[in-house]
């Protein structure tokens, strides 16, 4: 009886061992050899990975928007520091395909040269009427509103418009378009 | 050595992202560059590097490539692959890219950009002989025998503003990486003046001049950064970093007073505050003023208790109480303390629990903590994620940063294998869609065009031989060519007259045979005398003929690439998906293994570090209970001095009694009593003689 006792409590001692030695084990190093060889095979799956997105993307595009319906417009910032553009929507044919809000980031990429692209779709070859406006705020904080119209002539192949927002601080800003 | 080399990478660190690469005032001549453009400003590297590579593969499959907008912008897109992977931490992938750039024909900026990138990669990647030998690539001879036709300045190209300037920088930190210090103070001697960069230049100044056995000048030069004036947040800190590093290198060589001042001088709200305040209180100690060492100690005391200088004044506050014999409060301080430190522990506890149970790493993925800059803040806010105020060292550390830039590249990995998965299966939803609807219809719509395309080609057969005819009339003039459909009828009605005529010349008249006559010479006059204008006539129809022909056959084509389009719309797709969708599940079996490890590696680094905090935390505990009971004894030895000493007073007082009563006892014995003493007072007085 006494043994058994005995037993049990030996049991109930190892079994709180147990449970306490894998907390208070202290988990090993991490070395600078394990960081850089793991890195590297990060750096394989990202290359991995990159590539097959690159071939997926052309897939993408060749799917769902074929060369000769294919439109993009892209628009792209020639202004003063201080005129911020806060939103543009496109139409094309009387109808809204993009509309966007930009963020600081998006601003300062634009600023820095960057050109978003804000629509990809497909159209008829042939004329199609596309309207495009934007609000902004000139350096006063005053918020405006710029609209231009446009043409965008679709032949065979595919079609890139540029639409180019140029001007000062103020609100003095202009909207062009370029076939490229 | 190690950490001063990190600090000064820090610096380049500490660059935009852009502002670091060759990627600023790019000239625009192609729309899908711009966008590349656009996602590196915001430094979206993956969604650049992604645009970048297709435009370039595209750029390279198309037979005329000189005619692609990309061409003109081509060098500057070679020179990104490598500097986007870059920032993007494809490091062995850039190295490729950009060792491609400086072996290519373009210009000579480009080229230098090219190997200061380069050497910047190696620095980072600790490798300071590297990048010291691309350094060495960088040179000014422009060769001019390998392009004759090409100007000395298109040549030459333009280098950025700072270039000279941060290639020095780089060389001198990676002398300071490879011990040559002489070598490094003389390069950051020379770049004192310049503005840009003035404050680091002066710490890493200061640091070599130490490093090379010169700490007078090397303290000068820190002195110097320390009372630099500056407004910019990354510059005081620095300066306050720079007087840490004075105050207690003085401190340590027994210069208490003069470390005060440098002490004095750091922000008490900058970074390096908590750790200015206890080496202020240990100056102040070491000239034994501790009624001085308390105030920076009591201010500190009042901090944030997870910091580690906070810690530390969690114990010398007490301790210089008991120093100024104050031992009550400094006991029941010291009793505080270790309360707070029991605290802390099983927070410290919570905190490695949570870890383990995966809370950490759900946290450092955490979309909305990420979106903030202040992420290590938001991840406190968290519930269950561990205490982050222990961990701030570490995770500001490198090998923690690189974990856990990768750790959370491969989430945003996960998630794009995963997007592209499903969105295969809409494309081949897509595919089927359009097999269900375009293959029935094409060869319906294949026989009529057939009808249609042999009657073109009839037409077409027929303009042809029209244009010929018209074309030979010119040389030879046939107006017969040109009669209409009447006239050719009469005429071939003159023709058969004519024809019986000379059969039968006995069964006409004369009358007959000049009417017959008459008729061949006016359908004659007609054609030859509106034969000009026929012509013209001709010719314009001709043309305008031509006008609708061009039509039709744009027609055509455009029939033609739309049936080709219907084809290709569902045509070849089939093994190009299932390939990209076995290169997906590979990628993703692959990242599955390499993230958990990824993880493993950050959860152990944490728990390692509040580990570490937790230990520390125990050794003060123990300090703190060794004070606390000598403080006791000390407070039990001064009252158990003052027991003695009442003891002995109330001894002494019941000697001094005792003696007194002893004293009498004798008198008593020794002298007749009292009343004796009256009796013999008053027996002598009865004895003196009258007067």
């Amino acid at each position: 009886m006494k043994k058994k006792y005995i037993n049990k409590i030996s049991l109930v001692i190892v079994l709180i061992a147990l449970s306490v030695v894998p907390f208070l084990a202290k988990a090993a190093e991490v070395t600078q050899e394990q960081i850089k060889g793991l890195d590297e095979q990060v750096q394989d799956i990202k290359e991995d990975v990159l590539d097959l997105t690159t071939e997926l993307s052309l897939l993408e595009e060749k799917l769902l928007f074929p060369s000769n319906t294919q439109v993009s417009l892209f628009v792209s910032l020639d202004s003063g520091k201080k005129f911020v553009l806060d939103a543009m929507q496109i139409k094309l044919d009387d109808k809204v395909v993009a509309k966007h809000l930009y963020t600081f980031k998006e601003l300062e990429a634009l600023r820095l040269g960057g050109v978003q692209r804000i629509y990809t779709g497909n159209i008829n070859t042939g004329d199609h009427s596309m309207i495009a406006s934007f609000l902004g705020r000139d350096a006063s904080g005053e918020q405006f509103k710029g609209v231009a119209d446009f043409t965008v002539n679709k032949a065979v192949g595919p079609k890139f418009v540029e639409i180019k927002i140029t001007g000062g601080d103020s609100a003095d800003q202009t909207i062009s378009f370029q076939d490229w | 050595m190690k950490r001063n080399v990190i600090f000064i990478a820090a610096f380049f660190c500490s660059l935009s992202s852009y502002a670091a690469s060759g990627l600023k005032d790019v000239e625009l001549r192609d729309l899908y560059f711009g966008e590349v453009l656009f996602y590196a400003y915001q430094d979206k590297y993956f969604e650049a590097l992604e645009r970048l590579d297709s435009e370039l593969i595209q750029y390279y499959r198309v037979d005329e490539s000189n005619l692609d907008p990309l061409s003109q912008n081509l060098g500057q897109a070679e020179f990104s692959v490598g500097d986007i992977e870059l920032q993007y931490r494809m490091d062995k992938r850039a190295g490729k890219a950009i060792q491609a750039v400086l072996g290519s024909g373009i210009n000579l900026a480009m080229r230098n950009q090219a190997a200061l990138q380069l050497a910047r990669m190696y620095f980072r990647k600790n490798d300071a002989e590297r990048a010291l030998y691309a350094l060495d690539l960088i040179h000014n001879r422009v060769d001019m025998t390998k392009y004759p036709d090409k100007s000395v300045d298109d040549l030459r190209g333009v280098e950025p503003e700072n270039f000279k300037i941060d290639v020095l920088y780089l060389r001198a930190l990676a002398y300071i990486s490879t011990g040559q210090f002489t070598n490094a103070v003389e390069i950051l001697d020379s770049l004192r003046n310049e503005k840009s960069i003035k404050g680091y230049v002066l710490y890493n100044l200061g640091i070599a001049l130490i490093q090379a056995q010169q700490e007078l000048q090397g303290l000068e030069v820190l002195d110097e950064l320390g009372m630099l004036e500056t407004q910019d947040k990354n510059l005081q800190a620095l300066k306050d970093k720079a007087n840490l590093k004075i105050a207690y290198r003085l401190l340590d060589s027994g210069n208490a007073e003069q470390a005060r001042i440098y002490f004095q001088r750091i922000r008490l709200d900058g970074p390096y505050s908590n750790q200015a305040l206890l080496g202020a209180g240990w100056a102040e100690a070491a000239l034994d003023r501790y009624e001085r060492a308390l105030v920076p100690w009591t201010i500190l005391h009042k901090r944030e208790k997870t910091n580690h200088s906070v810690q530390e004044s969690l114990m010398s506050v007490p301790y210089a109480y008991g120093k100024l014999q104050a031992y009550g409060k400094s006991a029941n301080m010291y009793a505080e303390a270790m309360d707070m430190f029991a605290y802390e522990i099983s927070r410290l506890d919570d905190s490695i629990k949570a870890i383990r149970g995966g809370k950490f790493l759900e946290a450092l993925v955490d979309e909305k903590s990420r979106q903030d800059e202040n992420w290590v803040v938001n991840l406190r806010e968290l519930p269950d994620a561990p205490e982050t105020r222990y961990i701030l060292d570490l995770l500001a550390s490198s090998d923690f940063q690189t974990s856990y830039n990768n750790y959370r590249d491969l989430a945003d990995l996960k998630v794009r294998i995963e997007t592209w998965l499903a969105n295969l299966k809409v494309f081949e939803e897509i595919i089927d869609i359009r097999r269900a609807y375009q293959e029935p219809l094409l060869p319906i719509v294949g026989e009529r065009f057939e009808k249609i395309d042999a009657r073109a080609k009839l037409r077409l057969e027929q303009r042809n031989s029209l244009a010929d005819k018209i074309k030979n009339i010119l040389i030879a003039p046939r107006p017969d060519f040109l009669a209409t459909a009447d006239e050719r009828l009469a005429s071939d009605r003159v023709t058969a007259f004519e024809q019986y005529i000379a059969e039968h010349p006995g069964k006409v008249t004369g009358e007959q045979i000049y009417r017959v006559k008459r008729l061949r010479g006016l359908l004659s006059w007609r054609l030859q005398s509106e034969y000009d204008q026929r012509l013209t006539e001709a010719y314009d129809h001709l043309l305008s003929l031509d006008e609708t022909t061009e039509a039709f056959k744009k027609r055509y084509g455009s029939f033609i690439r739309t049936r080709q389009a219907a084809t290709q719309s569902y045509e070849g797709y089939q093994s190009v998906i299932r390939q990209l969708r076995t290169g997906l599940f590979s990628a993703q079996r692959k990242l599955k293994g390499v993230m958990a490890k990824q993880g493993r590696f950050l959860e152990t680094m944490a728990e390692n570090e509040l580990d570490r905090r937790r230990k520390r935390l125990e050794d003060y505990q123990i300090k703190a209970r060794f004070a606390l009971a000598e403080n006791y004894d000390r407070v039990t030895k001064a009252d158990q001095d003052k027991l003695i000493e009442e003891q002995n007073q109330l001894r002494e007082e019941k000697q001094k009694q005792l003696e007194l009563e002893k004293e009498a006892q004798k008198a008593e014995e020794s002298a007749p009593s009292a009343e004796d003493s009256l009796d013999k007072g008053s027996s002598i007085l009865n004895n003196v003689p009258a007067n």
